[in-house]
C-alpha cells in the first residue's frame, strides 16, 4: 500500500504548496529491469496495471513487471469515452461487469488517488417498438441479476435529461429509456496513474518504452520474453495488449478469434454544464456525455474493416454527429475540438477472453472490443486470480478461449449499447 | 475513407463497399469429419494481421460483386485488387519495423528519428 509519507492528502497539498509545488515526487519509479520476474504483464493500460495491482494485493505475488510499449495511459486507456456501467443482458456478463462497478465505487479511496468517478447515470434510449422490447428485456434481466436498472417513459426521459429532443416528429422519436443510476464516468488517465502508483508502491516494476518482440517457449512452457530492451525471464506471462493481442499471440504461435478495428471518439469545445448524465442510443448510434472540463464527449462507431492505423473513416464520424444533432438540436452549432481513434480487438460474440492457453504459463486477457474501460478493475481482479492460481475465477470461467470450440458463446452484441 | 478500385466499376468511395474479412479461408471439404477445434478454427480464428492482409470486399451499393483486396492494415494502403478465384499477388509491403511498432507512414505516433 502507499506509505504514509507518500499519501496524497490535504496536508501533503499544503506542505507542497509551501514549496511552490516544486517537490512533488514521481508517482512511480523508473526501475532497472531485473533478469527474472515471477510474472510479467504485457501491456501497461488499465487492465494490465489492475492485473499487476491485484496480483500483488490479493495474491501476494510482488515480483512482477508490467512491460509497456509506449507510456502509461497512452493506449486505449486514454482513448475511450470513460463510460462505466454494468447493465448487460446475460448472467455471465452482468456478474463480471457489476463486480467491476463495485470496485469502481471504492477505487479513489483504495488507491488514494482521485479517479473522479461520477455516478451520473447512463440512459439507453429506445426509438422504436423493437428497442422498447429489447431494452425492457434487459431491464428485467438486470433486475433479476441484482443490477440496478429502471425504465423511464418519454416524459421521464425529458425530465431526467431536459436537453434531449423528445418531439414525436423526429425520424427516430424517443419512446423511453433504461436508466442505470449507479453507472457513470471516471477520469481515464487517473485510473491508469492511480493503479500504476498503487502497484509500484507494492514493488511492481513498471517498465515503459519497452516493446515485446518475442515470447520464449520451451517444451510447452513459457520461459520469458524478448523485448527491445533485452530478454526477461519468467514462468508466467499475462498478455493484456488490447488491439495488438493477435500480434503478440502470433509470437507464441496462437491464433485468436479477434479482429482489430479503429474506434473513434471526439470532443467538442468546452461549454457550461448542459448534460449531467450519459445518453446512449443503439438505433441511431450515438452516445454523449459531458466531461468535467465541459467538453461534450462523443463516441462514434467502429470501421467495417480491420486496421491498426489508429484512424477511422470520416463517414463514421459524420453518421454519429447526424444522430447527435437530431437527438440534441441545441448542439448543432458546437465546434468539435479533437478527434482520435483507438484500435479495439473485437470478439465474434462481443465478450472478452480472459483465459489460460494450451501453453503453460501463458494467459490472455483480450477481446474487450469497444467496451473494456468499464471493466478495468474487475478484469484485473479475475485475471490476477487466473494467473496466480492457474485456473479461472468463477467470474471469468465463462470467458475461456475454449468457448469458441464448445459453442458456449456469451453473445453480448445487443448490450454493447451501440451497434459496432 | 478508403478509395477502392472495384475491378468491375473502377474507383469508388469505401462507403459503397462492405468488407468481408480475411480472404482465402477455404470451407472444409469434409464437414462431418471435423472436430470442434477445427470448426472453431474455420469459423472464428483469424490471422488479424498487422501489415499486409488479403481480404474480401463486396461492392454492396454498386455492382454487388465480390473481389479481393491486398491492403496494409498498419497504414491502410491498398496495394492490389484482384478477382475472386485468382491467386493472391506476392507483394512487398511497408510493414512496421517491429511487430507492434508504428509503420513508417500514416501514424501520428511515428517520428522519423525512430528509423
Amino acid at each position: 500500500m502507499i506509505k504514509k509519507s507518500k499519501k496524497y492528502s490535504v496536508f501533503s497539498l499544503v506542505k507542497n504548496a509551501l514549496s511552490y509545488h516544486e517537490n512533488w515526487q514521481p508517482a512511480w519509479r523508473n526501475p532497472e529491469i531485473k533478469k527474472e520476474y515471477d510474472a510479467i504483464i504485457v501491456g501497461g493500460g488499465g487492465h494490465g496495471l489492475t492485473t499487476a495491482y491485484y496480483l500483488a494485493k490479493n495474491h501476494g505475488i510482488k515480483n512482477i513487471a508490467v512491460v509497456e510499449k509506449g507510456w502509461i495511459g497512452g493506449g486505449n486507456t486514454g482513448r475511450n469515452t470513460t463510460i462505466i456501467r454494468s447493465n448487460y443482458l446475460w448472467d455471465q456478463s452482468a456478474a463480471i461487469y457489476d463486480h467491476a462497478l463495485k470496485l469502481w465505487e471504492g477505487m479513489s479511496q483504495e488507491l488514494n488517488y482521485n479517479v473522479m468517478f461520477s455516478q451520473r447515470g447512463v440512459m439507453n434510449v429506445a426509438h422504436n417498438l423493437h428497442d422498447v422490447r429489447e431494452l425492457k428485456r434487459r431491464w428485467h434481466a438486470n433486475r433479476l441479476n441484482g443490477v440496478d436498472c429502471e425504465w423511464l417513459n418519454t416524459q421521464e426521459v425529458k425530465k431526467f435529461c431536459p436537453v434531449i429532443n423528445t418531439s414525436p416528429n423526429i425520424r427516430y422519436p424517443v419512446l423511453g429509456a433504461t436508466l442505470q443510476r449507479r453507472a457513470g464516468t471516471a477520469r481515464h488517465d487517473a485510473v491508469a496513474w492511480g493503479y500504476a502508483r498503487g502497484a509500484d508502491a507494492m514493488g511492481v516494476d513498471i517498465i515503459q518504452n519497452c516493446e515485446v518482440t518475442g515470447i520464449n517457449i520451451n517444451n510447452g512452457n513459457v520461459t520469458g520474453i524478448e523485448t527491445t530492451r533485452g530478454t526477461i525471464n519468467t514462468k508466467k506471462i499475462g498478455i493484456v495488449s488490447a488491439g495488438h493481442s493477435s500480434v503478440i499471440a502470433k509470437m507464441a504461435g496462437i491464433k485468436l478469434p479477434l479482429e482489430s478495428r479503429p474506434l473513434q471518439a471526439l470532443v467538442s469545445e468546452p461549454v457550461k454544464p448542459v448534460i449531467d448524465t450519459v445518453v446512449m442510443s443503439n438505433t441511431i448510434h450515438a452516445y454523449v456525455s459531458q466531461s468535467d472540463k465541459g467538453e461534450l464527449v462523443i463516441g462514434a462507431g467502429t470501421d467495417g474493416y480491420n486496421s491498426y492505423s489508429q484512424r477511422g473513416g470520416f463517414n463514421i464520424v459524420e453518421d454519429t454527429i447526424m444522430a447527435i444533432v437530431e437527438l440534441f438540436p441545441l448542439f448543432s452549432r458546437m465546434k468539435m475540438l479533437r478527434h482520435w481513434g483507438g484500435i479495439v480487438d473485437i470478439c465474434p460474440d462481443a465478450s472478452p477472453i480472459i483465459s489460460k492457453t494450451h501453453i503453460n504459463g501463458l494467459y490472455f486477457n483480450c477481446g474487450w472490443g469497444t467496451g473494456g474501460f468499464k471493466a478495468t478493475p474487475g478484469s484485473g481482479w479475475v485475471f490476477a486470480h487466473t494467473i496466480a492460481n492457474d485456473q479461472p475465477h468463477a467470474l471469468n470461467a465463462p470467458f475461456g478461449i475454449n468457448r469458441f470450440s464448445s459453442g458456449e458463446l456469451v453473445d453480448e452484441h445487443g448490450a454493447a449499447a451501440v451497434a459496432h | 475513407m478508403l478509395l477502392i478500385n472495384c475491378p468491375y466499376c473502377g474507383e469508388r468511395e469505401q462507403v459503397e463497399f462492405s468488407c468481408g474479412g480475411e480472404a482465402h479461408i477455404e470451407r472444409p471439404k469434409n464437414p462431418p469429419d471435423l472436430n470442434d477445434d477445427q470448426w472453431a478454427d474455420y469459423l472464428f480464428l483469424r490471422k488479424n494481421i498487422k501489415g499486409l492482409q488479403y481480404e474480401r470486399w463486396n461492392h454492396s451499393f454498386g455492382c454487388r460483386q465480390w473481389f479481393n483486396v491486398a491492403r496494409n492494415t498498419a497504414t491502410d494502403e491498398i496495394l492490389a485488387v484482384y478477382k475472386i478465384g485468382e491467386k493472391p499477388p506476392e507483394l512487398e509491403s511497408n510493414n512496421p519495423i517491429t511487430p507492434c511498432g508504428e509503420p513508417a507512414i500514416g501514424s501520428g505516433n511515428f517520428s522519423t528519428s525512430n528509423k
